[in-house]
């Protein structure tokens, strides 16, 4: 940086981010391979010689889980990948994650001095062409170093669930000295971030990767291991010191509407499950299949509503089609997804609502019925409320209905607890500061506890109970 | 690191019927009747429910008895004694309600006797009079006869061809038994369309009755809604809130069809799977 007796290196002035090349959308539509393809060295250096290397760094207040940016991208600037990765790595260590999952719009990228004249610095693009670059030099010392984790403290923590809370929760404990344990229901590691982001935002063998290096510094996994099930949340209580749950929502809403149980009609977590999970998209080269049918319409409006149509897009039916009872401006998905989606070929119907589902004589969808809206009145959300409009009705084809509204908590694990406290929606409810749920010792964060959100806010809560788990070891207490 | 099969009896040669002892030592500790596995034979295999049909925690065992109706079934029944099965999850699922309730009638068909076994010894030994109707299609397809007979007080046995027992359907001896002594519960478990019938003809004599359904599932944790069924008019999800329902609520038609989706393309995997394997030499297969 400035002040170490180096030359000060220039600023490079580009008002825009690096474009990163991408798929065009005509080819990318015929395959699953990732849809933006990474930085080059040189690009990366481009980008991270924007930085101004602000000494407040706004950017990190922006990332939940609090990275040194400016750091890292000086690293970057100068070369120094290896560098780079590891400063990432220091407070997250799943930074090929989320350099491609996280909302850096909301976040770090938000708050970039830059980006109030300007478009902000590429964070994300760089976080992940250093976690790949890392990947990609496993072989050499710089890209195979791992952290050192701290002595082993004699302490035992399950970890309940494997997607992003979790992951996030697992990595911190375990280089804490403790002794760290997942327990993931499924068959394959990653929660949401294997069964529910398709390959195309982040290949499988990325994610494999990351949750590898997990394994390597010393986390056990344990596979098809269905808490409240093979064993309860009490059960594991007795057996390990502390705690914490990252289980997600997992119970997927549907509309409430006539029709829904005909065949064709998926939750979008079933949907994406089928080819993600369970590679139905390979069919018949693996087992389980999924019938995307000529015309595809897609329920909702956030990421995984992108998700779903562009997944069912590459599954070639005629027609795929996202309706969403809002307009544009309340689409909850990221903007890069929602632009990704439109040049694909998805039609949005905005202002539409699903009010009916028709099928024939076997069960299986013909149909279904939409009406108009309008909107009204801002709702408790703070969006305009949807209205209908009367008599607007009408009927489009359609053989898939894929049903992206979001999840409400599970009830598998919590059912059999009566002790732990529930909030009136079902969630986990725990203390705002340590994440300490009513039973002593046991934490939960992440949608178990919000309600459906995002990656990342998991991984800040995973961080967060971490800290407070971490307190509770030491002290026999959480509170600070 | 699978789950190792420990023991393997083929039941019934055609369609094939395998009993399976595994080695799922945090299964068989849970394990109450009722209750369902998840498995996946191998990479890339699809996940299956199967209903347990025996627990034993003493010794880590869980019982599973599996009929080749298609690709991973019959990749499952190809597994000996010492292979392992990749993924085995449980126990899913809501228990069986066992309590005393006087006398309960077990009623299965098919493939579904092997759940009525440990159905039939839970409502035994919580003190019932256990009357177990068991049918099958012919002498040769009826399964577990005499590990249901240890578990009851009254088995009657009926083929559809007279074979063995009583000649003709399941529903047939229930509503005999229906009329001739109070049946306070029933519990059943085979084919849909049996299950439709022993509940059609369990409602006049007001009995309640449970029947344990097998809807597609893809994950058998309330995660995917594949499983979803109608009872009473409303959507339930068989994984988490069954698999056993009010089978006088129960929308069987719908199950019918949901069951049927997936036909057609069940069935080009499994053709793939047996072409694989045929040293015809006209097929494809034989490597």
């Amino acid at each position: 940086m400035a002040d170490d007796g180096k030359k000060r290196r220039p600023i490079n002035r580009q008002d825009h981010k690096t474009p990163m090349p991408e798929q065009a959308p005509e080819a990318r539509i015929l395959n699953y391979k990732e849809v933006p393809l990474g930085y080059t060295p040189e690009m990366a250096m481009n980008e991270a010689t924007r930085c101004l290397q602000c000494k407040k760094a706004p950017c990190r207040t922006g990332c939940p889980v609090d990275i040194d940016i400016p750091a890292a991208l000086d690293l970057i600037a100068e070369g120094d990948f290896a560098g780079g990765y590891r400063k990432m790595r220091e407070t997250n260590f799943l930074p090929a994650i989320c350099g491609r999952v996280c909302p850096q719009e909301d976040q770090c990228e938000s708050m970039c001095v830059l980006g109030k004249k300007n478009e902000p610095v590429a964070i994300g693009r760089l976080e992940r062409f250093v976690a790949d670059w890392a990947m990609q030099h496993e072989d050499s010392e710089a890209g195979a170093e791992m952290p050192v984790c701290k002595p082993a403290t004699g302490k035992k923590v399950a970890v309940i669930g494997s997607g992003p809370a979790s992951l996030t929760a697992a990595s911190d404990l375990v280089q804490l000295g403790h002794e760290v344990h997942v327990f993931e229901a499924l068959h394959k590691p990653g929660g949401v971030l294997f069964y529910g982001i398709p390959e195309f935002r982040l290949p499988k063998a990325t994610l494999v990767k990351e949750i590898d290096g997990l394994a390597k510094i010393g986390v056990t996994f344990h596979m098809n291991y269905v808490v409240g099930a093979t064993e309860t949340l009490s059960e594991l209580r007795e057996r390990f010191d502390a705690v914490f749950i990252g289980t997600g929502a997992g119970l997927p809403w549907f509309l409430g509407i006539p029709g829904e149980n005909l065949n064709g009609v998926y939750s979008s977590n079933e949907f994406l499950t089928r080819v993600n999970l369970m590679g139905a998209y390979k069919f018949p080269e693996s087992d389980t299949p999924v019938k995307p049918g000529s015309r595809v319409v897609v329920v909702g409006a956030g990421n995984t509503a992108m998700d779903s149509a562009r997944t069912a897009k590459r599954l070639q039916p005629e027609h795929v089609t996202l309706v969403y009872r809002r307009s544009r401006a309340e689409m909850p998905a990221r903007v890069e997804e929602i632009h990704h989606a439109e040049e694909e070929g998805i039609e949005f119907k905005l202002l539409h609502t699903p009010v009916e589902i028709f099928g024939d004589e076997k069960g299986n969808v013909t149909s279904v019925k939409l009406q108009k809206m309008e909107l009204g009145e801002p709702d408790a959300s703070g969006r305009r409320r949807p209205l209908p409009i009367e008599g607007s009705e009408f009927v489009v084809e359609a053989d898939c209905v894929v049903v992206a509204l979001g999840n409400g908590p599970n009830p598998l694990l919590t059912r059999v607890e009566p002790e732990l406290e529930l909030s009136r929606r079902g969630t986990i409810a725990v203390d705002e500061e340590t994440l300490e749920s009513s039973m002593k010792g046991v934490f939960a964060g992440g949608d178990i506890v919000t309600g459906g959100a995002t990656v990342i806010l998991a991984m800040g809560a995973g961080r967060q109970a971490a800290r407070s788990i971490q307190r509770y070891l030491t002290t026999g207490s959480a509170a600070f | 690191m699978g789950y190792r099969i420990l023991k393997k009896r083929v039941l019934v040669a055609d369609p094939k019927t395998v009993y399976f002892e595994v080695d799922a030592a945090a299964v068989a500790a849970k394990a109450k009747a009722g209750q369902f596995i998840i498995l996946r034979v191998s990479e890339p295999g699809e996940r299956i429910p199967l209903t347990i049909a025996q627990a034993r925690p003493d010794d880590g065992v869980t019982t599973i008895v599996v009929q080749e109706v298609g690709k991973t079934t019959h990749d499952l029944c190809n597994l000996e004694e010492g292979q392992e099965i990749l993924d085995f999850a449980g126990p899913l699922g809501q228990p069986t309600h066992i309590e005393k309730r006087g006398t309960v009638c077990c009623v299965g068909g098919g493939i579904g006797n092997a759940v009525v076994w440990p159905q039939a010894k839970a409502f035994h030994e919580a003190g019932n009079k256990v009357i177990s109707i068991i049918g099958a299609r012919t002498k040769g397809l009826l399964i577990l006869e005499e590990e249901i007979r240890a578990a009851s007080d009254e088995v009657i046995v009926t083929t559809d061809d007279g074979s063995y027992g009583r000649k003709g359907l399941v529903t047939d001896a229930l509503k005999e038994v229906c009329e001739r002594e109070t049946v306070d519960e029933c519990i059943t478990i085979g084919p849909v369309i049996m299950m439709k019938f022993v509940a059609a003809t369990t409602k006049p004599f007001q009995v309640p009755t449970q029947v344990s359904l097998n809807p597609i599932m893809v994950d058998g944790t309330g995660m995917c809604g594949a499983c979803r069924v109608t009872v009473g008019g409303q959507t339930k999800f068989a994984c988490v809130d069954g698999p056993e329902f009010d089978g006088h609520q129960v929308d069987f038609d719908e199950l019918m069809k949901r069951l049927a989706y997936y036909r057609d393309l069940e069935k080009i995997s499994y053709d793939r799977a047996l072409e694989r394997e045929c040293r015809c030499g006209k097929c494809e297969g034989g490597e």
